[in-house]
């Protein structure tokens, strides 16, 4: 209920006419927002993406017993992770329905801040993240902690394999069929391309690495709901393979020079270069979300942008292989809905919760956003719609049903610090040592032993 | 020539008559209320934390809370990384309380001596501490951002696209600069309060007696405003100590900038660990603490003097 307070200028008519405004506006803000006896409203935590359709859906989910209204959260992961926990930790009750980080769910669960998804939903979501249910297995395993389902999947996000046509073709690459890291690699070293991934320090290098080591069959940690006691095993084949080849990436021609500070953007550029014969000029290989595809679209004809011919240039394939004959797990990212524990309109909130997940939703985002959906339903109306290529559409779907979800922990916040810490530059990553000084460090942050 | 100082106020401990010891009583009575609230205030986080201290906790994991003793102590004071940000934080310390010291006595004597324009001036001069830290923060770093700041373009022998966040050096520079910008002025506000105490007739005597200025500011002023000088670097040296602002907006920790504030932030807030953040806290405490005694001993500054209560 918001009153808004406005100081009344000079001048007898302005404010006669400020005075009348400010009582209609105050009119119709306890109209609709109190409904004369106090109509509830749940607030919508969002993180900045998207934020058009989720106003629009706040809107559409309202109801006569409640309204919607969003709130913004920071841009940056972290940040909207540290305000919706210390919202939580202190027991608001207003934080009723949240966009939550599939690696803060975990987290969040375990700490009591999220109300249990009841009856048929939980069970379809508990049921899909075994492969039966309309969900996409990647993305209902995500929501579950301990056996329950504690969100609602919003949108899946997973990484595919951009490349250029020509690249792939000049390297004598076959595409249709699952290409091996080794592969990508030499393609784009011999033929003057080069290699985009996200090495920074911050959680997409924990993406690359995660997807590394379980592509190669491994885990990074193990048995993460016995909290401080979880088993690490990145000290392991798994994780070796995964160390050999971020080096081999790193020593190679292909490697691009902001790789140690590279993010989800800084490598979008390298993919239609003006000058073919620069160094690396032939365009790239990235590993990327799947933002990518409508991005480049958006670029077609804009100014520095590209032609419709070198956007017909660009192909996508599944992540790929750790090791040659074993299949890739892609990485999974994405938006799940939460409902705060201490909101004081629960039923409402988990209603409304429903509403804002609904296929229609999904659908919106994908079509509007690029925000691509998490159950089979929504994905069939996308594939229909005709705005994206179908074998692309059925790209990220495989990719998000298959994929790899990162370590689920109430400690994920350390596991994942600490693994950046120890792997972290690319560079200085040595299959014979650093798998073996992270699983150590980390081993010893879990016992509260070593401060990050 | 020997050195001037005022004479120190003497006299015997004065007999406490009973009208006296009253009022004192009195006194006593009317400030209790406020130093009840102020403990309830100021003792109860810090006793919370100390108690949170002794336990492995985690704000994710309340159910696997723990007691373990000392033993958030042993691994922060066993950690290198614990050392390291300690040193750094000594190093803010030291140069840019070093730095603000002579700076701030400049603009002392400036605010103290100017005749003309002096509202202008003192405003002018006060200024940068009236913003707050964020915000000064934030207009350094994009003072000294490569894209778009002005720093590499004013410096000469700087090369246009030198990156100051790029390395701890540089990134630990341009923090420094922040931070002396920012906290002159509240140094030089301390500094000319002493100035003010200095009697003209102490600085006329010495001029008759053939002082130059130089041997009027080595052996008059500054001896006489030891107090002053003593108290400004103890309140600055113990804000320094706790630098979190600057290095928040500018860095985040990265480059090794990270101080032990920013450490205990970072695992309280970030890492939700509520055991050990708390014991940083604690030992920060102590670490403050610590500093406070050493410059109260080794400049054996009288507090009680530099409030002229005699």
């Amino acid at each position: 209920m918001n009153q808004p307070s406005q100081r009344a200028p000079r001048g007898a008519g302005r404010r006669r006419a400020l005075v009348a405004g400010t009582a209609l506006v105050t009119a119709a803000g306890l109209l609709s927002a109190c409904g004369g006896d106090g109509k509830p409203t749940l607030h919508w935590y969002v993180n900045p993406d998207g934020v058009d359709t989720f106003e629009t859906y706040a809107k559409e989910c309202s109801t006569d017993d409640y309204d919607i209204s969003v709130e913004l959260l920071p841009s940056g992961a972290t940040d909207q992770r540290v305000q919706l926990a210390r919202r939580l930790a202190a027991e608001d009750s207003s934080t009723d329905l949240m966009n939550l980080d599939p690696v803060f769910v975990a987290e969040f669960a375990n700490a009591e801040w999220l109300a249990e998804i009841p009856g048929d939903l939980a069970t379809e979501i508990t049921n899909s993240a075994d492969g039966e249910g309309d969900y996409l297995a990647g993305a209902a395993d995500t929501v579950i902690w301990e056996d329950k389902a504690f969100a609602i999947p919003l949108w899946a996000n997973t990484q595919v394999l951009w490349y250029r046509k020509s690249l792939a073709d000049a390297a004598g690459l076959d595409m249709t069929q699952p290409v091996t890291w080794e592969q990508v690699i030499q393609a784009a070293a011999d033929n003057n391309g080069s290699v985009g991934v996200q090495a920074n320090k911050y959680e997409a290098y924990m993406v690359l690495i995660n997807a590394l080591v379980q592509g190669a069959g491994g885990d990074i940690v193990s048995d993460t709901e016995a909290g401080r006691d979880t088993k690490v095993d990145i000290d392991s084949e798994a994780g070796r393979e995964a160390a050999a080849i971020i080096k081999m990436l790193a020593d190679s021609q292909a490697a691009q020079s902001d790789l140690s500070v590279s993010n989800e953007g800084t490598s979008l550029g390298r993919m239609f270069l003006k000058d073919a014969n620069a160094p690396q000029g032939a365009g790239e290989f990235m590993l990327n979300w799947t933002f990518v595809y409508k991005f480049y679209q958006g670029q077609i004809d804009a100014p520095d942008g590209i032609t419709q011919e070198l956007f017909d240039d660009l192909g996508y394939a599944r992540y790929p292989a750790t090791v040659e004959g074993e299949a890739s797990k892609p990485p999974i990212g994405g938006i799940d809905i939460g409902v705060g524990a201490y909101s004081a309109n629960p039923e409402f909130a988990m209603e409304a919760a429903q509403c804002i997940t609904s296929t229609q939703a999904q659908v919106d985002l994908a079509l509007n956003n690029g925000l691509m959906p998490s159950t089979n339903s929504a994905y069939d109306e996308v594939a229909a719609s005709g705005d994206f290529p179908e074998d692309l559409i059925e790209l990220y779907r495989t990719s998000v049903d298959e994929g790899g979800p990162r370590p689920k922990s109430a400690f994920y916040a350390l596991i994942s610090s600490a693994i950046q810490a120890r792997w972290h530059s690319p560079t200085s990553v040595d299959p014979g040592s650093t798998p073996k000084d992270s699983a150590d460090y980390l081993q010893d942050v879990l016992e509260g032993k070593a401060l990050l | 020539m020997t050195t001037l100082t005022a004479p120190a106020p003497t006299g015997n401990k004065p007999v406490i008559s009973d009208r006296s010891r009253a009022e004192n009583r009195l006194g006593q009575k009317l400030i209790a209320p406020a130093i009840v609230l102020m403990l309830l205030v100021t003792a109860f986080p810090m006793l919370r934390a100390i108690y949170l201290s002794v336990f492995d906790y985690s704000l994710t994991a309340p159910d696997d809370r723990e007691f373990v003793g000392l033993s958030n102590y042993l691994t922060a004071l066993t950690d290198p990384l614990f050392w390291q940000t300690t040193g750094i934080t000594v190093l803010y310390m030291v140069v840019t309380v070093a730095v603000e010291l002579v700076i701030g006595f400049i603009f002392a004597m400036v605010m103290h001596r100017v005749i003309f324009a002096r509202g202008v001036i003192r405003t002018s001069i006060l200024i940068p501490y009236g913003i707050v830290t964020v915000v000064s923060g934030f207009a350094w770093q994009f003072a000294f951002t490569s894209t778009n700041g002005f720093v590499n373009g004013w410096l000469p022998g700087i090369s246009a696209d030198f990156n100051w966040f790029g390395e701890t050096n540089s990134a630990v520079i341009a923090i420094m600069v922040s931070e002396i910008w920012k906290t002159t002025p509240f140094m030089s506000l301390l500094l000319l309060a002493g100035l003010a105490q200095i009697s003209e007739d102490m600085l006329e005597a010495a001029q008759v007696d053939g002082a130059t200025w130089w041997q009027r500011l080595w052996k008059v002023i500054i001896p006489n405003m030891r107090a002053a000088i003593m108290v400004a670097v103890l309140f600055r040296a113990l804000d320094a100590y706790r630098i979190f602002d600057n290095i928040f907006v500018m860095t985040n920790g990265a480059q090794k900038t990270e101080s032990i504030s920013f450490l205990t932030y970072r695992q309280t807030i970030e890492q939700f660990q509520l055991g050990m953040g708390s014991a940083l806290s604690v030992l920060l405490f102590l670490s403050v603490l610590l500093v406070a005694f050493l410059i109260v001993r080794l400049f054996r500054v009288d507090l009680a003097a530099a409030r002229q209560e005699g």
